[in-house]
């Protein structure tokens, strides 16, 4: 529909504006699409946004540390203290040490990863509900804050990973094959992973703000589910078959052995769950159907964030 | 020239569900009667209207009748239950308070921030930076957190990133009236020079004036519905009419509750009814107006106890802000007034009032020989004047313009 021109002046501008204007489509706003219609639309939306995605990443960054005179050293001083409690305490006091080789590499290995994962879905809970600023004033893909949140705990974790490889390096080296055939594939599990918790997590809690009380005691479970101040020897030599078998569903069980198996080169010999690189890749699949899953739950509850917050 | 439409409105429904309770230990102890800790209403219903490119439209209502409900649906930050909005080109919102700043940031990164939610590339907000803090005027703090700004600061700093990010569609809330005198005559400037060039505004504003002032169509909500769309003055006439009657409402609530404090001495006279019995020209659209210059009669009709003698009347024209424009009292001007029964209908007569366009109201009272006020209503018969516009204020006049040398 278009409308007769009043009588009124309109500037050269104007005309130009209503020109560029008319040829460009009406866009339907916010609108109600069924559960798997609006896929295309909406994570062409967030492809769109993948600028303002790296940009709240860094200010993810730079809010958390703003005040601080340490800065950005603070993520490498937790895991390092946990590291130091780990092998003092599991490995020299209780003598797991004794059982597995090189223990600092082998706890700091399974800690990287689960630290990227718990990382992950811990700020992803708490990112909508803390950038409630910005979601009642500006439309935009609402998943920018999980996956910014990622983000930022994707770089915590490279400044790890750096720490890990140094010092896999100066304690007993790394071997290659492993490291190519296993670490990257066991990110992409726990990313996947990760972002499908996240998104779920962080729409929850909007409306149930329990939800991030929960994911901490959530985490604490998670952390004794995934092998890293234990061996996964130990399980294997305990455990009923039936309980290894649904250990061995845990992703980021399976990811923490991916590192363990790419770093941890005193390990080459220890028990192994069989068929460990066929199970993450299986993992990885699973995950990215259930990301898309969490995606389209995601885009239903978002639509009353505005006025839940 | 054909201007396209730049918003589709269409049916627009949004419920509003109102849970009593957050935390999970609430809602599992009250599953069984969640539907009592639900409240719903909608806060739209079956809103539905198009804007053209170029034009300005003013949204005004009550509290609560969905004005700023049916801008964050427009902006995408709510979805709606039913009907869908339809826009083209780029959307700038200015929503309450700031337009989604981290605390914790610098002004700084919060213009890049800002801008990038808006739709800016990062050159875009570097080519633009400088006239962002120059237009805002708080170069001095800009490299402060956020947390640390006043709400004028904030605004301002809001206002400049999204009038630098060409919107083709600015949304505006209410926001404005935060900033200082200075800052609104800036941003009043820039939203017209914003008309000028063809863009589309949508105002939220509880100022009639802003809203007669800048739109050129307004629209009014009442309870999620629109009660009147059209021409701005018609529709702000609306609206006070809308408002006149809650208004009455309150302030016959308040004089019942005194009536019964001093229900034990009975009332001499009191003011049944006050209304225009004269000189009111009904509008096509059934608007009853005063065309300015013409002679209106003011009827004010009474009630007494006992005959009544020697009392006098009072009666100002009020505009909407409580402001007496005109005041006038027949002890003041001498007159005897016949005594009165038991009810009479006293009448004044204003001639030629020369009213500027707007909407009045009147205060009347009547008071007894000693000048002691026996009854008054105020806020009554809600007056709408109509003239040729070309004048603004409240008096009309027809000024002439002449040119000539400087008197030695």
């Amino acid at each position: 529909m278009t409308n007769e021109d009043d009588s009124t002046e309109v500037s050269a501008a104007a005309l130009e504006r209503f020109a560029s204007l008319a040829d460009r489509p009406l866009r339907t706003v916010a609108t109600n699409t069924g559960f798997l219609s609006g896929a295309a639309r909406s994570l062409s939306d967030i492809w769109e946004h993948r600028h303002l995605w790296w940009l709240l990443t860094r200010r993810e960054l730079k809010a958390r540390y703003k005040d601080s005179v340490l800065g950005y050293v603070w993520t490498l001083i937790r895991p390092l203290v946990n590291l130091m409690i780990y092998y003092l305490a599991i490995g020299k006091i209780l003598g797991a040490e004794r059982a597995i080789p090189d223990f600092a590499v082998y706890v700091f290995a399974g800690l990287t990863a689960w630290t990227l994962f718990s990382t992950t879905v811990a700020s992803s809970t708490g990112s909508v509900v803390a950038n409630s600023g910005i979601v009642k004033k500006v439309y935009l893909p609402r998943e920018i804050f999980p996956l910014a949140a990622t983000g930022s705990a994707f770089i915590d974790f490279l400044s790890q990973l750096a720490i890990l490889v140094v010092g896999s390096l100066l304690i007993r080296g790394i071997a290659p094959e492993p490291l190519v055939m296993y670490v990257p594939l066991s990110m992409l599990v726990i990313l996947v992973w990760g972002i499908t918790f996240g998104l779920i997590l962080s729409a929850t809690n909007v409306y149930l703000r329990d939800i991030q009380y929960l994911v901490e005691v959530g985490l604490i479970i998670g952390f004794w589910m995934t092998p890293s101040v234990y061996s996964y020897a130990m399980i294997a030599d305990s455990a009923p078959p039936w309980l290894i078998d649904l250990y061995l569903l845990n992703p980021t069980a399976l990811a923490a052995m991916g590192f363990q198996k790419g770093f941890w080169l005193s390990g080459a010999d220890a028990v192994w769950p069989p068929h460990l690189f066929t199970r993450l890749v299986l993992a990885l699949v699973v995950g990215v159907v259930l990301m898309f899953i969490a995606q389209r739950i995601f885009d239903r509850l978002q639509r009353n964030f505005a006025q839940e917050l | 020239m054909q201007r396209p439409d730049v918003i589709q409105i269409d049916k627009v429904s949004k419920k509003f569900t109102v849970h009593k309770d957050k935390s999970l230990k609430e809602r599992i102890v009250n599953a069984s009667r969640s539907r009592e800790h639900a409240e719903e209403y909608w806060a739209l219903k079956e809103v539905g209207f198009t804007v053209a490119a170029g034009e300005s439209i003013g949204l005004a209502g009550a509290n609560g009748s969905g004005k700023s409900t049916l801008l964050k649906v427009i902006g995408g930050i709510l979805t709606p239950n039913g009907g869908e909005v339809r826009t083209r080109g780029r959307v700038a919102a200015l929503l309450e308070l700031g337009a989604g700043f981290h605390p914790d940031l610098t002004g700084r990164e919060n213009i890049y921030l800002n801008a990038s939610v808006l739709g800016l590339t990062e050159e875009e907000i570097d080519k633009q930076f400088d006239s962002i803090v120059e237009f805002s005027g708080i170069a001095d703090f800009i490299d402060t957190q956020v947390k640390f700004y006043s709400s004028g600061m904030y605004v301002r700093l809001a206002f400049s990133v999204a009038v630098h990010s060409d919107p083709d569609i600015l949304l505006v809330d209410e926001v404005l009236a935060v900033g200082d005198e200075p800052f609104q005559r800036k941003c009043m400037e820039k939203i017209r020079e914003f008309q000028n060039e063809g863009r589309s505004i949508i105002l939220v504003s509880h100022s009639a004036e802003q809203i007669i002032d800048v739109c050129d169509r307004a629209v009014v909500l009442s309870q999620g519905r629109i009660i009147a769309i059209g021409e701005v003055r018609d529709a702000m006439s609306r609206l006070h009419q809308s408002y006149e009657k809650q208004i009455r409402q309150d302030i016959d609530d308040a004089e019942a509750k005194i009536e019964i404090l001093d229900g034990a001495h009975e009332r001499l006279c009191s003011i049944t009814n006050v209304e225009v019995a004269e000189g009111l020209i009904q509008q096509a659209d059934g608007l009853k107006v005063l065309i300015s210059g013409d002679t209106i009669d003011v009827a004010v009709d009474v009630v007494v106890s006992s005959p009544l003698e020697g009392y006098g009347i009072l009666l100002d024209i009020e505009t909407l802000k409580d402001e007496s424009i005109f005041g006038m009292s027949s002890r003041r001007l001498q007159l005897k007034l016949p005594p009165i029964e038991h009810t009479g209908r006293i009448t004044v007569r204003l001639p030629h009032l020369d009213l500027g366009e707007g909407d009045y109201s009147f205060n009347v009272a009547v008071t007894n020989a000693a000048g002691v006020e026996m009854d008054r209503k105020r806020h009554c018969a809600l007056m709408t004047v109509r003239s040729d516009g070309m004048t603004s204020g409240y008096v009309k006049a027809f000024p002439e313009v002449l040119v000539g040398p400087v008197p030695a």
